[in-house]
């Protein structure tokens, strides 16, 4: 499929965005006044662009813990993700949640959550109601490696693959959940894909680096989904650059080598892509500084706009637990 | 006037709430089977269809996250579970999810869902098919908790459940399935959080739900009979519950006896008392009184459960050493039926 010079722009913009915010957000915590913990995506955007650019507008997106890629890449508002994690009034759950807590129903980004594995089943029953209302809306919900080991993961396959839901099961493999790495949770290379399959689920693994081949594998994905052809997997094999929680590199401790990292430094996604449209001049020199500087400049206002915004009320809380 | 037994009384509700409003869907293990889920589901799918009358597979934690993204999607899905215990396997998305998806979102989002649970006791059901366990429920924030008593009621608060904008659990007492009432067959809301006085009394107040209140309403039957008059008032809404009529009720007779299908430790009627005790300790006369089940996993030999559930005798006997009474049971002549208890009649029979 071949993918338009404009469209190929706005999947590095999107990355970049992504890459900006987070280390904008890296470089900012540790003047302690975003008061939650933040897993940040660095090393992963082109996963996480790549599958959501494949979504119209009005298609959905669930998430996990390490979530900010997943809401921007959806098109969620930038300045309440920033005011959320800084538990400030405009944040995108006002100040309920934090980083771990992200919506923006505008945009179709319907939530994150922090216990491994809970938006799988929701993402699918979502899938369920958009199949009983025929509104053809298409339901992406990204997981971990990690998640995939919940029975929450096979339950929910096996529903999605009974019921022929409009759904698309996005894994980013990482490699680590927080310090414990694949080979002590799982047996096999093949075992994510194998178990959509024994599903009757078709399942793919690629490498979540290459944000246009994610994009391809994804546009099939979500187009089976809207024919009303069932719910495909896809497996992104990726890498986690930060630490599982928080601002800092953690190649010292001693979990993972300093050359593991440095392998998956070397294949970089945004830099990877950035040198493919150098190359074939779709990008230059000079627009690559403008997006730069241009996705900076969001990134702190959106701090600003985070830090100058005032404490949300505290509500009568008894009566907000329940809708009225 | 129409009557109908508690089992027609919820199917009537789910339909009628199905025939208004094609949002509402219900699904759970056997709900579209010959038997019904205890006949509540009967003839539901043939009206409705195979879209919004499912059966699920037994994933039940998975489907308690499906039907909460269905919520949130707009629409009003019924998930019954056969046995409260099933529950206890999707207590992560009904905890963790269901329950706090409209706080911790800033209240942008509703969560229009109830999930029905059947509490199972008797005839060998055992320690993982009978519990009942409302105060583990009713501890969680954002979660309502609903035991009607009469068919009455459970049609009234099944619409008020499927009503609402928030998770909200149904237990539903096998023993009370059977039981018949004067039902009216237009369409009825049930206030949720509000309790019924089911008996006028004036010496000693009795706080109950489900089947418990049956036991409450034989025990005041007897003790009427030799001058002590109860008032029992059937909570019908364990969370959020009428601490007013309670209230009210214990004002006026000065003690109050709390009894509860569930266990006594850390439970409902725990609560109950130490709230009433802290807001009108004065009006207390005596020291309230739990009654419930004891510290042990409920056993299946008819000969072992003999003890285990509490019933109108222990009522009676509470209310004499609470009242410091001294009755004379000749003139009460209790009378219990069949060689075991561990059916609510001799009619009631197994496996299931």
């Amino acid at each position: 499929m071949h993918i338009n010079r404009n469209h190929r722009i706005d999947l590095y913009t999107r990355m970049l965005k992504i890459r900006t915010v987070e280390m904008t957000i890296a470089s900012y915590y540790s003047e302690q006044q975003m008061r939650c913990p933040v897993h940040l995506v660095i090393g992963q955007e082109a996963a996480e662009v790549g599958a959501c650019a494949a979504l119209n507008k009005t298609d959905f997106v669930f998430s996990g813990h390490r979530s900010h890629g997943h809401y921007l890449a959806k098109g969620g508002n930038l300045n309440a993700m920033m005011a959320e994690i800084y538990g400030k009034s405009g944040g995108c759950a006002n100040g309920r949640g934090g980083s771990m807590h992200l919506i923006d129903l505008e945009a179709g980004f319907l939530g994150a959550v922090p216990i491994v594995g809970s938006t799988i089943p929701i993402a699918t029953g979502v899938a369920m109601a958009s199949k009983l209302k025929k509104d053809t809306k298409v339901v992406m919900v990204f997981l971990g490696d990690g998640a995939t080991e919940t029975g929450a993961f096979y339950e929910s396959l096996n529903y999605a693959s009974l019921k022929e839901l409009p759904i698309v099961f996005v894994v980013e493999n990482n490699a680590y959940s927080v310090y414990s790495s694949l080979s002590v949770r799982q047996k096999t290379e093949s075992r994510i894909v194998d178990i959509a399959m024994a599903h009757s689920i078709p399942a793919r693994k690629l490498d979540g680096n290459d944000v246009e081949l994610v994009y391809q594998a994804s546009i099939a994905a979500v187009d089976r989904a809207r024919a009303g052809l069932g719910p495909s997997l896809l497996e992104l094999k990726t890498y986690r650059w930060l630490e599982h929680c928080g601002p800092n590199y953690d190649n010292d401790i001693g979990y993972r080598s300093e050359a593991e990292f440095l392998s998956w430094r070397e294949r970089d996604p945004v830099s990877l892509y950035q040198n493919l449209l150098l190359s074939e001049g779709i990008l230059t020199a000079e627009s690559v500084g403008e997006l730069t500087a241009r996705s900076s400049q969001e990134a702190v206002d959106a701090i600003n706009f985070a830090k100058n915004s005032s404490w949300p009320q505290v509500a009568n809380f008894s009566h907000e637990v329940y809708s009225q | 006037m129409r009557r109908l037994k508690y089992f027609e009384a919820i199917r009537e509700a789910t339909d009628q709430a199905m025939s208004d409003d094609p949002s509402v869907f219900l699904v759970g293990l056997g709900v579209p089977d010959p038997k019904g889920i205890f006949g509540t589901t009967l003839g539901l799918q043939e009206k409705y269809g195979e879209d919004r009358v499912q059966d699920m597979p037994l994933s039940e934690n998975a489907m308690t996250g499906v039907v909460l993204g269905m919520a949130i999607s707009g629409m009003r899905p019924i998930l019954s579970h056969q046995r409260v215990d099933f529950t206890l396997v999707a207590i992560e998305q009904l905890v963790n999810q269901a329950a706090k998806w409209h706080f911790m979102f800033g209240g942008q989002v509703n969560v229009p869902l109830v999930i029905r649970m059947i509490i199972g006791r008797g005839w060998g059901q055992g320690p993982q098919h009978s519990q009942s366990l409302q105060a583990w429920f009713a501890h969680i924030p954002g979660l309502k908790v609903l035991m009607p008593t009469t068919p009455y009621d459970a049609k009234g608060l099944m619409l008020s459940a499927i009503a609402d904008n928030n998770p909200v659990i149904i237990l539903e007492h096998r023993w009370l399935y059977a039981i018949s009432d004067v039902v009216p067959e237009e369409a009825y809301l049930i206030p949720i959080g509000k309790a019924k006085v089911i008996k006028e009394g004036s010496d000693i107040t009795i706080v109950s739900s489900s089947y418990m209140t049956l036991e409450a309403l034989k025990a005041a039957e007897y003790l009427s009979q030799i001058g002590v008059s109860v008032e029992v008032v059937d909570l019908r809404s364990i969370k959020p519950w009428d601490v007013d009529c309670v209230l009210r009720s214990v004002k006026k007779t000065g003690k109050l006896i709390v009894a509860d299908t569930g266990g006594i430790e850390f439970g409902i009627s725990a609560e109950i008392i130490a709230t009433i005790s802290e807001l009108a300790f004065t009006e207390l006369k005596v020291s309230p009184v739990r009654i419930g089940l004891p510290n042990y996993p409920c056993p299946t030999s008819p000969a072992l459960a003999e003890n285990y559930y509490p019933d109108f005798e222990n009522i009676i006997r509470t209310v004499e050493k609470l009242c410091g009474y001294e009755f004379d049971y000749s003139k009460l002549n209790l009378v219990k039926s069949g060689e075991h208890r561990d059916v609510p009649h001799n009619e009631f029979t197994g496996p299931f």
